[in-house]
């Protein structure tokens, strides 16, 4: 099928960036969103012109590198997906297709579609962990944990940090993000001598970062292709009032 | 020739690891924070070793290709991780345990270091817990174990389909706290270009920043590659794409020897390629096989849908030729076979490139409902990838390259032969042999790096603490800053008309015609011409577009792939060299009389350490395998 892209082309974070317009032929519908924007790459490189940058890795769903708008959606308009396992056979012969990077202003440009979410790395850096040292762990079955609280923890656990939940907040906000691993500790015992000082070192790093606030819009758990649940921001609420 | 010294302590098979603990020279508190420690890669090796050596004290600088340490490729693994907890009390222990992944690897691995792992493998379980790793539970609140790649013991612990970013989550929480405790620095987005040898010892690293493109020195006491395997080599496979073997192969130009390359597992069951630009092959867990049945049509013209072929007219060629095993054969026999059927023009598909894996019948016997329950989550992904609904037609599957064995050549310190150069996890060659058991590869790399590493390096710093921080000021940082600055100016110099990535597609063909699931001297040897000539053209017509001071993809690609051309190479030698069968290694002219892998264990039971010898043939170093706890068997699946 044939395509006209209207993709996001920035050189650097210093400049300015500005929609490009490229018609694109012969794009199969077995072809993921990422094998199509290869093949428009290998073209622009085959024409002297610089190819289209974008973050991808694993391309089956799960490092979490990959990450843009698809006509107004992050990782396009088929929820639970991707963006390198959204299938071209969602699109149109013919379709206009237009590609952002996530916009937000913890997540800077570094180049066209590839933002820089070094913010989230902060957050888990200040307290998104357990504090034990190799070696000092007991026994594994000495813990015994509720095999519901144990699953609910592993749901929230899923998340691969991928930032579609701050692209497709109107406040830029990242707490279902934070919330998933507030709530995966939250729910464990392991996690329980640490959860004051975890969720108040995250809440103010995520602020200290400049993710807004949260208004219970629910535009994240939309578009989270792990379909992380809402019901973690609850949890994180009530973690970060119990925590004073 | 290098002195392969494996260092392998006296003693009892279980006694040697307490033996060496206790003999190992340690490094007093105090003298740990005067030490650096270089570390590449943040899976599960990387990032385990990180967070440990942290914890002990010393300052480590942490290198990633990725823009977070959270996405190294240990986050896609899938089935589990093994451990010998014997919490099915089914009889497992930590021997049953060594054992079968001694013979698993068809005797090619040192008794001592597997034992080893097998021996750390329920601290790991510990330590993950503790940490918060949500793995599966009972109703009782204990942890749940599964039954995994064909052993008779229930030892895999998981968490879903999704054990691997479960556990790499995990590593990658402790590697965090220690970059808040200000013990790990982290430097995400950088290229390893070369290893710095100062006087015989790794003593730092040039690193690319991938965004500004700068070229970057960095210093330490030691260097520890926990860098992966090298199956991308293949271009299809199950990694990541942009997993490379660029700083392993650096390492065996600066001196390390590189152990057994030709040993690669080929996994049976990948989504087949399905359009001209496909960049990858996604693994679909083995399980499927337990209730899925493989087969062809029996004529080759046959383009009836897959529903419509009857019976009589199908071949279910696994269960023809081996009708005990059927569709369970082990890995290598499965992928063999497949390939055979569909070389022989039986494929089926747009390409002819991928075999019908049919739940009808399994469906029909136990109901929509049990299957969904078994495989929801796999049949959902295949949907996602191929729109193909696996309830209503046959998946279709092709084998893919899923995992090196093979390696750097480490001793029971997990050091290289360059003294101060570690390899750990999927980097080094030391734990499994010719072929890795399923759930073995998540233990071996977090016992390497959080358990066995964090030991042994102890034995070399300590001879280390009296040199003061080493300067990046050198003759031996300039040199090999300068030969980096080079390459990069001649990779943007050529101007030539391919792009980096059709050279690799084009390797990637050639490897997996000729040194694939099946290798026989003539195809060995053909393919050594296509590699040279394949080289050739890359470095005369190679296109890199745009500059070196930029976030530059193509570039990036460029030195990955001339780093494939020249592995490449080795590899092929090492399977030329290798003429027996053993494992995944299947030597055509070694196979006994129905078709299974012969191997020569008076001629070949040896690691094949491989040394470079600038542009001349590479130096064949051998180290041999002693047995001494176990009798050699032949694996056998009748």
């Amino acid at each position: 099928m044939k395509l006209r892209l209207k993709i996001w082309r920035q050189k650097n974070a210093k400049t300015k960036g500005a929609f490009a317009f490229y018609d694109l032929d012969g794009v199969s519908p077995d072809m993921s969103f990422l094998e199509m924007l290869d093949s428009l790459n290998k073209k622009l490189i085959e024409e002297g012109k610089d190819p289209i940058a974008f973050d991808h890795d694993c391309r089956e769903g799960i490092c979490g590198s990959c990450g843009m708008f698809i006509n107004g959606y992050p990782h396009g308009p088929v929820p639970g997906l991707t963006t390198c396992l959204l299938s071209m056979r969602y699109f149109k012969d013919g379709e206009k297709i237009v590609i952002e990077p996530w916009r937000a202003k913890p997540f800077p440009v570094i180049k066209d579609l590839i933002v820089d979410r070094s913010a989230f790395d902060k957050i888990q850096i200040a307290g998104g962990f357990i504090s034990v040292t190799a070696g000092a762990a007991s026994e594994a079955n000495s813990i015994l944990v509720r095999k519901k609280k144990s699953d609910e923890a592993f749901d929230s656990a899923i998340c691969i940090g991928c930032g579609a939940c701050v692209a497709a907040c109107k406040n830029a906000s990242a707490m279902l993000f934070v919330s998933a691993k507030i709530s995966q500790f939250a729910l464990l015992p392991q996690g329980r001598p640490e959860a004051k000082e975890r969720v108040r070192a995250m809440i103010v790093e995520m602020d200290k970062q400049g993710f807004g606030t949260c208004s219970n819009t629910g535009a994240c758990e939309a578009q989270c292709p792990k379909k992380i649940k809402l019901t973690n921001i609850a949890r994180l609420n009530r973690e970060y009032y119990s925590a004073f | 020739m290098i002195n392969l010294n494996a260092k392998i302590p006296e003693g009892p098979l279980e006694e040697k690891w307490t033996r060496y603990k206790s003999g190992s020279k340690l490094v007093n508190p105090a003298n740990k924070n005067k030490i650096d420690i270089i570390l590449i890669g943040t899976g599960l090796s990387g990032a385990g070793a990180a967070s440990s050596l942290g914890e002990l004290g010393y300052n480590v600088k942490v290198f990633c290709y990725q823009d977070s340490p959270r996405r190294a490729h240990s986050v896609a693994a899938q089935g589990g991780i093994n451990a010998a907890k014997n919490y099915k009390n089914d009889g497992d222990n930590t021997y049953r345990l060594f054992y079968d992944m001694i013979k698993g690897g068809d005797f090619r691995a040192r008794e001592a270091n597997v034992y080893r792992i097998a021996e750390v493998s329920n601290q790991v379980i510990d330590h993950y817990t503790a940490l918060g790793v949500p793995f599966a539970r009972e109703y009782g609140g204990t942890l749940d174990t599964r039954s995994f790649g064909g052993v008779q013991v229930s030892r895999t612990f998981y968490s879903k389909g999704q054990t691997g970013q479960q556990c790499l989550l995990g590593a990658y929480s402790s590697l965090n706290r220690q970059i808040r405790a200000g013990k790990v620095t982290m430097f995400p987005r950088r290229d390893i270009l070369d290893i710095v040898v100062i006087d015989g010892k790794a003593r730092g690293i040039i690193a690319r920043n991938l965004i500004t493109g700068e070229i970057e020195r960095h210093s330490a006491h030691a260097v520890v590659l926990a860098t992966g395997g090298y199956g991308t080599v293949y271009y299809f496979s199950t990694l990541a794409v942009n997993s490379n073997a660029s700083a392993a192969w650096k390492a065996y130009k600066k001196g390390a020897a590189f152990a057994n390359p030709s040993f690669v597992q080929i996994h049976p069951t990948c989504v087949p390629q399905l359009n001209e630009f496909q960049s990858k092959l996604t693994l679909m867990s083995e399980s499927l096989r337990n209730d899925g049945r493989i087969w062809v049509p029996k004529n080759k013209d046959d383009k009836r849908p897959a529903n419509d072929i009857p019976e009589e007219d199908r071949d279910y060629y696994l269960e023809r030729r081996y009708p005990t095993f059927g569709n369970l054969v082990p890995r290598d026999v499965a992928s063999r076979a497949a390939k055979e059927r569909c070389d022989a023009g039986y494929g089926v598909g747009k390409t002819g490139l991928a075999v019908n894996l049919d739940f009808r019948d399994a469906i029909k016997k136990q109901g929509k409902d049990a299957i969904e329950n078994k495989y929801g989550n796999l049949f959902e992904m295949y949907k996602d990838i191929t729109g193909i609904d696996s309830y209503e037609e046959p998946m279709q599957i092709y084998p893919a390259g899923h995992y090196t064995m093979g390696g750097l050549w480490v001793d029971y310190e997990l050091m290289t032969t360059v003294p101060g150069l570690y390899a750990i996890g999927e980097a080094n060659f030391s734990d499994h042999g010719a072929n890795r058991l399923g759930a073995s590869s998540l233990m071996q790399a977090a016992g390497d790096g959080y358990f066995i590493l964090p030991v042994t390096i102890n034995n070399y710093l300590s001879g280390e603490i009296r040199i003061p921080r080493i300067p990046t000021t050198g003759a031996e940082f300039e040199e090999a800053e300068k030969s980096v600055r080079e390459r990069i100016k001649k990779f943007l110099s050529i101007k030539g008309k391919q792009a980096a990535s059709s050279f690799h597609k084009r390797l990637g063909k050639i490897m997996w015609d000729y040194c694939g699931m099946k290798r026989n001297e003539e195809g060995l040897k053909k393919a050594l011409v296509l590699v040279a000539e394949l080289k050739k053209e890359f470095w005369s017509d190679l296109l890199v577009p745009g500059e070196g001071a930029d976030l530059n993809q193509e570039l990036e690609k460029a030195g990955r792939v001339a780093d494939f051309l020249e592995l490449a190479w080795l590899m092929i030698t090492d399977a030329l060299n290798r003429k027996e069968s053993c494992g995944a290694h299947f030597r055509e002219e070694s196979q006994t009389e129905d078709g299974e892998a012969r191997r020569i264990d008076s001629e070949y039971s040896y690691v094949a350490a491989w040394e470079y010898n600038g542009e001349n043939e590479p130096i064949l170093n051998k180290e041999p395998l002693k047995f001494e706890f176990v009798e050699l068997k032949e694996r056998s699946y009748k």
